[in-house]
């Protein structure tokens, strides 16, 4: 892709792309568990084709997401779109830019040093990324948060230095696989966004796959006949055999499928281009639903849907987190079950001052497919076979050998701490919106303005630690 | 009769890593009676070249599904696969399109 882009904005191509590109590398190893000598070699030969290409480049370590804001989480609104004669006006002011620089480009070298890059991570964030990626038990969940890292990585990368656009090198292949695995990791809902050609779910920077109607084959080819250099590395699948992971079964079952018929990639990939982005049903236009923390696609559960295999999960979830006695079980789940329309994280006890496990806080803000995935990541005990998922909830209410009453805690200490804040903020915020919202209803009953109700609400914060929150949440709204 | 062959393997897109991380290999192919195809080379391969997890290169009788086979940069499939009988000077190389290995 690469390669083509820089043949797009040669002098002499036929249609000059119009823009300006940057070149972000990040670098895996540690997930991988390489050594730090093969990160070295891979990143110096990576820095050798990123300097022959001659854009600005990044090159970030995945560590780095240890460092990243909580704002990396939230959708940012776009910018208006402009309107046709704004479209031209830039594209005469980029033209006269590029002119001016034109001639200076030519003789300057790119610049020797990386930007952006705040120096090799150390070895503590190195360790952590190990421990975070160690103490996922499944390779499925090991690719699918490396996956997620990587895109927050990215998005900041590109939020910072002012990108608007995204473009990454998926090819029709990888996409053909990308849609089958996806549909098996539960995220049915998010296909249009997962494989599509433009992906605008973080608002103010958009995905796009420029690559996806060419085959591997195509691009192999291409590499190969036109001497693009290529800098290999290993991933966290590497060497794992077929059934590894979802990934990896997809993977095999695609291409082998292909093997014996060549339409099967072609055939997916055409499914996929019909695939529409539509708002889900009930949601007024124009203001979007909660989005999940992990993957930003609008949330796809319903905690009032008991009926269905999630309703049950969720349920199943809550006993896990407190105390396991009898008596506790119904109320809880009662308390689920009746929490049409309010805030998602069903688990608030009223009298309870402690608000909200963090672990099932977090939970309660992903969309099912990062619940699942995030039952591999932070699991105390051993996690049933991911293919039972559907048939073995029940079964996560204990895990096989442990006692009654002591149930494995899992620890949210491995994740990265923006993830965390954000999610303990967005459960504050919403907590603090329900706080009031109840307020306002209590006073609609008792016919007074709802301005005073409000202001009785900020008198009687007296929960503690909360009133910050609170005053946080009405600043808000 | 077949007279030796002297051929160069190449192995590219992670292929190698089966390989002790060796991309290219200049082989020499002994004498033997039917003549080399693409078939015995593979065999060939998995006898003296391959140095760990044969599965992850070859499955049954051919390559594993997602490695691409370019022999003097054309693609097999126009040369008859597995069929193809091999020409001293050959340049045959394996690219691995998989995602893992």
């Amino acid at each position: 892709m690469l390669w083509q882009v820089l043949e797009g904005l040669s002098q002499d191509s036929a249609k000059r792309l119009r823009f300006v590109p940057g070149v972000v590398f990040a670098d895996e190893g540690a997930a991988c568990g390489q050594s730090p000598e093969d990160r070295a070699k891979t990143l110096a030969e990576a820095k050798l084709v990123l300097q022959t290409v001659g854009f600005p480049w990044h090159i970030v370590a995945l560590e780095e997401v240890f460092s990243l804001p909580p704002s990396v989480l939230r959708c940012s609104a776009r910018e208006p779109v402009g309107t046709e004669g704004a479209y031209k006006a830039a594209v005469d002011s980029f033209l006269q830019q590029h002119h001016v620089l034109g001639e200076e480009k030519q003789s300057r070298p790119c610049p020797q040093h990386p930007q952006g890059r705040a120096g090799p991570p150390t070895a503590g964030q190195t360790e952590a990324l190990s421990r975070l990626f160690n103490s996922v038990k499944t390779l499925t969940a090991k690719e699918e948060l490396l996956q997620t890292l990587r895109t927050h990585l990215i998005l900041h990368v590109a939020r910072t230095h002012g990108y608007s656009k995204v473009m990454t090198g998926d090819s029709c292949t990888r996409l053909a696989v990308k849609l089958m695995t996806s549909l098996a990791l539960g995220r049915g809902a998010f296909l249009a966004w997962d494989t599509g050609f433009s992906d605008e779910r973080h608002g103010d920077v958009v995905v796009v796959r420029p690559m996806r109607e060419h085959t591997l084959k195509e691009v192999a080819f291409y590499n190969r006949l036109f001497a693009v250099p290529s800098v290999f590395t290993p991933a966290v699948d590497t060497k794992a055999p077929e059934k590894a992971s979802i990934h990896r079964l997809m993977e095999a079952f695609i291409l082998r499928l292909q093997a014996q018929f060549p339409s099967t990639v072609s055939t997916v990939y055409r499914t996929s281009e019909k695939l529409v982005k539509a708002p889900r049903d009930g949601c007024a236009a124009g203001t979007p639903g909660p989005r999940c923390l992990l993957c930003m696609c609008v949330l796809d559960v319903d905690t009032a849907d008991s009926a269905t295999a999630f309703g049950a999960q969720t349920s199943s979830q809550l006993p896990q987190t407190q105390p396991p006695v009898a008596e506790a079980e119904a109320p809880t789940v009662s308390c689920c079950h009746s929490g049409m329309g309010r805030a998602q994280h069903c688990c608030r006890m009223e009298a309870d001052p402690r608000a909200c496990d963090p672990r099932a806080c977090v939970t309660a803000q992903l969309c099912y497919g990062c619940r699942v995935n995030m039952k591999d990541l932070v699991s105390g005990g051993p996690s049933p076979a991911r293919e039972q998922a559907g048939a073995g909830l029940g079964l996560r209410l204990r895990s096989p050998g442990t006692s009654g009453s002591s149930l494995l805690q899992p620890s949210l200490d491995p994740l990265p701490p923006y993830i965390l804040a954000e999610a303990q903020l967005r459960s504050q915020r919403a907590e603090a919106e329900q706080e009031i919202q109840e307020r306002l209803l209590e006073a609609e009953d008792g016919a007074r303005p709802g301005a005073t109700s409000a202001e009785q609400a900020h008198e009687d914060g007296a929960r503690p630690g909360a009133t910050s929150a609170e005053q946080e949440g009405a600043d808000g709204l | 009769m077949a007279a030796p062959l002297s051929v160069q393997v190449e192995f590219g897109g992670g292929a190698e890593l089966l390989f002790d991380g060796v991309k290219k290999h200049q082989v020499t192919l002994p004498g033997q009676e039917e003549p080399w195809d693409i078939r015995n080379l593979l065999v060939w391969i998995k006898k003296n070249l391959l140095k760990e997890r044969p599965e992850l290169f070859i499955r049954g009788d051919s390559v594993r599904p997602g490695i691409l086979v370019l022999i003097n940069d054309a693609d097999w499939e126009l040369l008859g696969e597995l069929d193809y009988q091999l020409q001293d000077q050959d340049s045959i190389l394996f690219i691995s399109t998989l995602h893992g290995g």
